[in-house]
């Protein structure tokens, strides 16, 4: 099995962590992100250290109508997509700045969905594939702290989960990642509990693993699975109150 | 200073240990800003001993600089960023028939690290240090501005580099070579030396072996003081192995990874339980075949197949003395030391004895003779027997390897290594000085 895949968001450390982890295994990896000129040296580095191809795709996830070309440029379409795209943006500025909350409403639903669903069409027609959206546990249920952010990751979420549904015997597989805390460049400075926070490797080889055995939706740690669970079943009046709610 | 979080630092010793500022930079470009503030110290993987990578002022933690950049598969030159480890070199190019020309006894050390330590292997008498096989660096200077040095070009700044502790700027990029191997296997050969003499004539007659090093009782005495297992090296030709292993030649078993898992009780190492130790080892060696086949990982790392083996010294963590003595001096200074040590009882499990070569960077450590490295538990004992070694070690020619230092006085360095001063001068000429400072350089006057 040597697809080759395609990981949106190049740059994240958690994308960069995915296309070291498919290219120890062998396979090809093409990154894209804007400025993808700048990502050289990690090119390079995943080139010579798993002896793989590896190129750069300039691609801007916002740039709507520039969607449609930059998915038709690669034929074949990869055998396997990974969207890593996403921002935590700001909550308070989100709160009193419409635009800078439909910047993150976009970029962590809108264009990773846009860009699947392109993906999506041209695996189906080609009989297979798979399609991996890395969303969050954010968007399980909305916080004071990150609702913006959340929502838009319940919005993706959901929009994986339909596109799993839709795509049902295509041969074309939707999985689902959901990490909790992982320590990137996105929360960095931020005080993550240890035993809830995981590395970009871990959240790689989740996703290698989940790609390896067709899972549906998964977590990087499996405690955050039941965290996740009871989070869900706290009535609203209690969740408010809580140090989690708030 | 928002890129910096305080954290507790200490070097591969824990000895000493203290709280200070830390950056991760991602990227070479974004060093530059970080180094404005003055006092900063580049940090590898941390297995310096002692306070060699701790800034005086602040530490940038280079390992996120981890790229390979470019490989010549024909004359096996690497060129990647300061933060990639030894470790990573050879789980990349071992498969395809290269291996580093100098490693130190841990794989898990960066190329940054390496370069600025100078470190050598066991093949430093005929071969050299890292540095002979740095072909160049990209430094960055005290005013921000990334430099190629190399033995043509900034030929100067190359030099103090190599072995410059850090102090010179920091390394952001190198080049360097590593050399064909047929296969991932080293054919051992185990002499057992009586005593000091002996040891050292194993070392003399095994000249032309690719490797050499002895481990070293250093609690023997009398007759029997320097009692040594010799062990020297070659790498293993595909035709030479056992027809099973022909077939893979880079192929070694998988070793088993253990841990030490908490802090040994401090009172654990102690003269009865490493006379004991050292006892059974030797006798092991006397029995054990004279030549062996050992995979490439257990020959060079049989520490790291124990993660945080440092923990065994307990939570008050462990020193090192490790002086290169003259040829001409080595066996009396070395006779000295090993008296004093073993008088005082407070023999280390890991002592080791190596043949140098000659000196070749400007500020390196080796310098042609032997050198002796001995591991102690860090407590007041310890550190009043390290002062006298330090005193028999400078009076006997010797120098010190900074490495390993963690407690040693500038008094003591500049007497016995008339370099540093050249080194410091240096330092304040190009305004390194304030811009790179370590907790060792303050200490030591660098």
């Amino acid at each position: 099995m040597t697809d080759t895949v395609l990981v949106l968001g190049g740059r994240s450390d958690i994308g960069r962590a995915v296309a070291h982890r498919f290219a120890a295994a062998g396979h090809p990896v093409a990154l894209a992100a804007r400025n993808a000129p700048d990502l050289e040296a990690d090119r390079a580095d995943i080139a010579i250290r798993h002896d793989v191809e590896a190129t750069l795709h300039e691609f801007d996830a916002l740039d709507t109508d520039a969607l449609g070309d930059f998915v038709d440029a690669f034929d074949p379409v990869p055998g396997i997509v990974v969207s890593a795209i996403g921002a935590m943006g700001d909550q308070t500025t989100s709160e009193t700045d419409p635009a800078a909350a439909a910047q993150v409403m976009r970029i962590n639903y809108e264009a990773p969905a846009q860009v699947l669903e392109l993906f999506a069409a041209r695996m189906a027609a080609r009989g297979g594939g798979t399609l991996v959206g890395i969303s969050s546990v954010a968007g399980d249920r909305g916080r004071a702290v990150n609702y913006v952010y959340g929502s838009a990751k319940a919005g993706f979420t959901a929009y994986l989960s339909g596109l799993r549904n839709r795509l049902w015997g295509t041969g074309v597989h939707v999985v689902t990642v959901k990490p909790g805390f992982v320590e990137t460049r996105m929360t960095e400075g931020m005080d993550l509990p240890g035993a809830l926070t995981a590395r970009p490797e871990a959240v790689a080889e989740t996703i290698f693993q989940a790609v390896a055995r067709g899972r549906s939706v998964v977590y990087v740690k499996p405690v955050w699975r039941a965290i996740m669970i009871i989070i869900g079943a706290i009535p609203e009046p209690i969740f408010r109150r809580t140090r989690i709610g708030s | 200073m928002q890129d910096f979080r305080t954290e507790e630092l200490a070097g591969w010793g824990r000895y000493p240990r203290c709280p200070g500022p830390v950056a991760r930079p991602r990227h070479a470009e974004a060093v530059g800003a970080l180094i404005g503030a003055g006092g900063v110290i580049a940090r590898g993987n941390g297995r310096a001993y002692g306070d060699s990578a701790m800034g005086a002022a602040a530490t940038l933690d280079l390992r996120r600089l981890n790229r390979m950049l470019s490989f010549d598969d024909q004359a096996g030159r690497l060129v990647a960023e300061a933060g990639v480890l030894l470790g990573d070199v050879i789980a990349t190019f071992l498969p395809r028939g290269w291996f580093p020309w100098v490693t130190p006894g841990t794989k898990f050390v960066t190329l940054g690290g390496a370069i600025a330590a100078d470190v050598h292997g066991k093949n430093h008498h005929r071969d050299g240090a890292f540095g002979t096989f740095v072909d160049w660096i990209d430094v960055m200077g005290a005013d921000g501005e990334v430099v190629r040095a190399s033995r043509d070009e900034n030929s100067e700044l190359f030099a103090w580099t190599l072995g410059g502790m850090g102090l010179t700027g920091v390394i952001l990029r190198a080049a360097i070579r590593l050399r064909p191997v047929e296969s991932g296997w080293i054919a051992q050969t185990t002499i057992p030396a009586q005593n000091l003499a002996e040891a050292m004539d194993a070392f003399e007659a095994a000249d032309d072996a690719s490797y050499s090093v002895a481990w070293i009782d250093c609690l023997a005495s009398g007759a029997a003081l320097g009692r040594s297992l010799v062990m020297t090296g070659e790498h293993v030709q595909a035709d030479d192995l056992p027809p099973d292993r022909r077939t893979h030649p880079y192929r070694t078993p998988r070793k088993r990874q253990l841990s030490m898992p908490f802090d040994a009780p401090t009172a654990a190492l102690n003269r009865f339980s490493v006379g004991a130790f050292n006892a059974l080892y030797w006798r092991r060696g006397l029995r054990a075949p004279r030549k062996a086949l050992v995979d490439w990982d257990s020959y060079f790392y049989p520490l790291d197949a124990i993660l945080g083996w440092n923990r065994i010294y307990g939570r008050r963590g462990f020193v090192q003395f490790q002086c290169a003595l003259p040829l001409n001096a080595s066996e009396a200074g070395l006779r000295a030391l090993l008296s004093e040590t073993a008088v005082a009882g407070q023999g280390s499990i890991l002592a080791v004895l190596k043949r140098f070569g000659p000196q070749q960077s400007r500020f390196s450590f080796p310098m042609a003779g032997y050198t002796l490295a001995l591991d102690f538990p860090a407590n007041a004992r310890t550190l009043a027997l390290l002062d006298r070694l330090d005193a028999i070690a400078a009076d006997h020619g010797g120098r010190f390897y900074l490495a390993k230092d963690a407690r040693l006085s500038a008094a003591t360095l500049h007497r016995a290594d008339p370099r540093a001063a050249a080194f410091r001068a240096m330092r304040r000429e190009t305004g390194c000085d304030r811009a790179f400072a370590s907790a060792q350089s303050e200490r030591l006057l660098l």
